[in-house]
């Protein structure tokens, strides 16, 4: 699909430092729900930013945004310094955007294996013929791609699990297992939704570890959805606050923490 | 006891990436191999092969088909008639254009006539899903059948409406037409279908198998992951159409010798579907079942009384075949809806553990 990275869909804007992402005055409606207006913010490279907020704030619409499942009004994106208009999914996808959902979407037929593999399709090139040949170059590509999976199931310590189906897994290792594929695609920018979500105390805390990583050691820029403020505070280096579709805080934990207006949004304010 | 993977190390991921990576497997399917290579060809009479094996093995190519789309891409189709018809006609007009090109080439090639057409049918996949896509490429069903009875260019303008397949040699044997022996028209069928079979097994466990899955498992997660899904529903359509016309143009010139065109009719189109579900959605074995189950079976109850010296009436026997028949398949789908070839990977599960309960 490089045809339609074409140059009338994407204009060099001036990068900005090392400002990853951009995200400039989006505004999305639903008919006549607003879920997001004028938000904006930026997302530093090799930093880890969590977008917080009360229910229906919009954080999911905020993902959404960014890896081209919705198309807002209003409002412009960029990413690598790169000004982009609409955009399919796998169009972002070969940007160098993943991501995971709240409620884990898997291949539930497949292996973990065939999982995180399947996040490494953009990166296989060998077409048809080789494919149905399978011995030669289809096999080797195979082979070195298998390689890179294994790194990262040995990364997540999912070994046990490779030739599972992914539906027979318990929920917090389906999580693991999305993480990896999204891991699989070697990201820039990696988006979690609420990747804590309905876990125990053991599995947050392998989670975070896991996030922690990433950041690291493959140097990738995290952007995560998070309502455990433990773990949010903990993880981030920079926190957005949405509340009713609108940005109300944007800073470091601390600063968001002593914040009134978050704190009015959660508590209420009388 | 016997069935034991421990102590089969892969050292290597080549090694691992096999497609039958137990060994007591290994011995089971070449043994499998070596009966319908050899054995059967070798031993049985004119009447098996005509009624059993012949059939088998060009409804199991067409089964395999169909898997790819429904089984592995999750995209419903009840064009299969449809789309053995336009194999098979293009079989036809490519033989009496080109008559000295052999006939294997031409019946490879008939496919991708096939394919084109699948893919254009398949465009509706893009935007409609399930049963409703199953309606759209019922459209194409009846569409192409009319296409075949009313377009006279596509059997010669033939005053019966059919087409009749001429005499074809090959390496000095005749391999189509009415002179043509049983047993060489075996082999072809069984060497395409066998390269069929590998093509399919090739393409399941590389990229394109785990594209088509994870479009069936869930389109907007393989979306996000950078799998574009017009591409992998259009490669699925054209891939799975390809085979079912090479088993539409087996059917007829290797099969059948003449064909009208209400021999593609839907009651094919459910026939394949059907040999699908029953042997097991996403499994290439399960398209041997299923064909097995649908086209073997009912031959083999019919010859049971015969065979038992019982004096039965011919329509009391096939009445009562498709009682058996029927009942079998509300069985199997009650004790096992993912067909055969899971009913056969439980088997091995148990195999496994035997004679020890867990």
């Amino acid at each position: 699909m490089n045809a339609s990275l074409a140059p009338d869909n994407i204009q060099p804007t001036s990068p900005s430092g090392n400002t990853l992402l951009e995200v400039d005055q989006i505004s999305l409606s639903f008919g006549g729900v607003k879920a997001l207006q004028d938000v904006s913010f930026s997302v530093e490279e090799k930093q880890i930013t969590a977008i917080i907020g009360p229910n229906g704030a919009g954080k999911t619409s905020m993902l959404n945004v960014i890896n081209g499942f919705y198309h807002p009004q209003q409002g412009q994106i960029h990413f690598k310094g790169l000004h982009r208009k609409q955009m399919r999914p796998h169009e972002a996808a070969v940007q160098g955007i993943a991501r995971t959902f709240q409620n884990v979407a898997l291949f539930k037929g497949m292996s973990t294996l065939n999982n995180i593999m399947a996040g490494r399709n953009l990166k296989m090139k060998k077409n048809l013929f080789w494919q149905a040949l399978y011995y030669g170059p289809a096999r080797d590509e195979e082979m070195r791609h298998r390689l890179e999976a294994e790194k990262i199931i040995d990364f997540l310590e999912i070994q046990s699990i490779r030739k599972t189906p992914v539906g027979r897994l318990p929920y917090g290792l389906q999580k693991r297992v999305e993480l990896g594929r999204a891991l699989a695609m070697e990201p820039d920018l990696l988006l979690l939704d609420e990747p804590m979500a309905g876990m125990n105390l053991e599995e947050k805390q392998d989670m975070c570890r896991f996030v922690l990583d990433i950041n690291e050691q493959y140097g990738t820029t995290i952007v995560l959805i998070e309502h455990d403020m433990g773990v949010v505070m903990d993880l981030s280096e920079r926190v957005v606050v949405l509340d009713y579709g609108r940005k109300i805080a944007d800073g470091t934990p601390d600063e968001v923490r002593s914040n009134q207006t978050v704190i009015d949004a959660y508590l209420g304010n009388n | 006891m016997y069935y034991r993977e421990s102590g089969d190390f892969k050292t290597s991921y080549q090694a691992d990436n096999q497609f039958i990576s137990v060994y007591q497997d290994k011995i089971l399917v070449s043994i499998i191999i070596f009966l319908f290579w050899l054995v059967l060809p070798l031993s049985v009479s004119e009447f098996t092969f005509q009624a059993i094996l012949i059939p088998f093995v060009i409804y199991s190519t067409a089964a395999l088909g169909l898997n790819i789309l429904t089984g592995y891409a999750g995209q419903i189709s009840l064009g299969t008639g449809a789309f053995m018809g336009v194999g098979a006609y293009s079989c036809y007009k490519l033989v009496t254009y080109f008559p000295e090109v052999n006939i294997l080439i031409i019946v490879l090639l008939s496919g991708l006539f096939s394919s084109i057409i699948g893919v254009l049918f398949g465009l509706p996949s893009l935007k409609i899903k399930g049963f409703y896509l199953a309606i759209a490429t019922l459209a194409a069903q009846f569409f192409l059948i009319w296409i075949f009875e009313k377009v006279a260019w596509l059997y010669n303008y033939n005053n019966s409406g059919a087409i009749e397949v001429p005499t074809s040699t090959s390496f000095n044997f005749v391999v189509t037409g009415p002179s043509a022996s049983s047993i060489t028209k075996y082999y072809i069928v069984l060497i395409i279908c066998s390269l069929m079979t590998l093509i399919t097994i090739n393409l399941i466990r590389g990229r394109f198998g785990r594209v088509w899955q994870s479009v069936r498992d869930n389109d907007i997660s393989s979306e996000i992951i950078g799998i574009n899904i017009l591409h992998a529903k259009i490669s699925a359509f054209a891939i799975s159409s390809y085979v079912i016309g090479v088993s539409g143009a087996m059917l007829v010139f290797f099969w059948k010798g003449a064909a009208e065109a209400n021999l593609f009719d839907i009651g094919l189109s459910f026939r394949i579907l059907f040999m699908v579900i029953i042997g097991g959605l996403g499994s290439v074995l399960g398209a041997f079942f299923g064909a097995f189950f649908i086209v073997v079976l009912p031959v083999l109850i019919n010859v049971v009384p015969q065979f038992m010296g019982l004096a039965v009436a011919s329509e009391t026997v096939e009445h009562v075949n498709l009682i058996i028949i029927g009942s079998l398949i509300i069985a199997i789908l009650i004790i096992e809806p993912h067909g055969l070839s899971r009913l056969w990977s439980i088997g091995r599960e148990k195999l496994r553990l035997w004679p020890f309960p867990h």
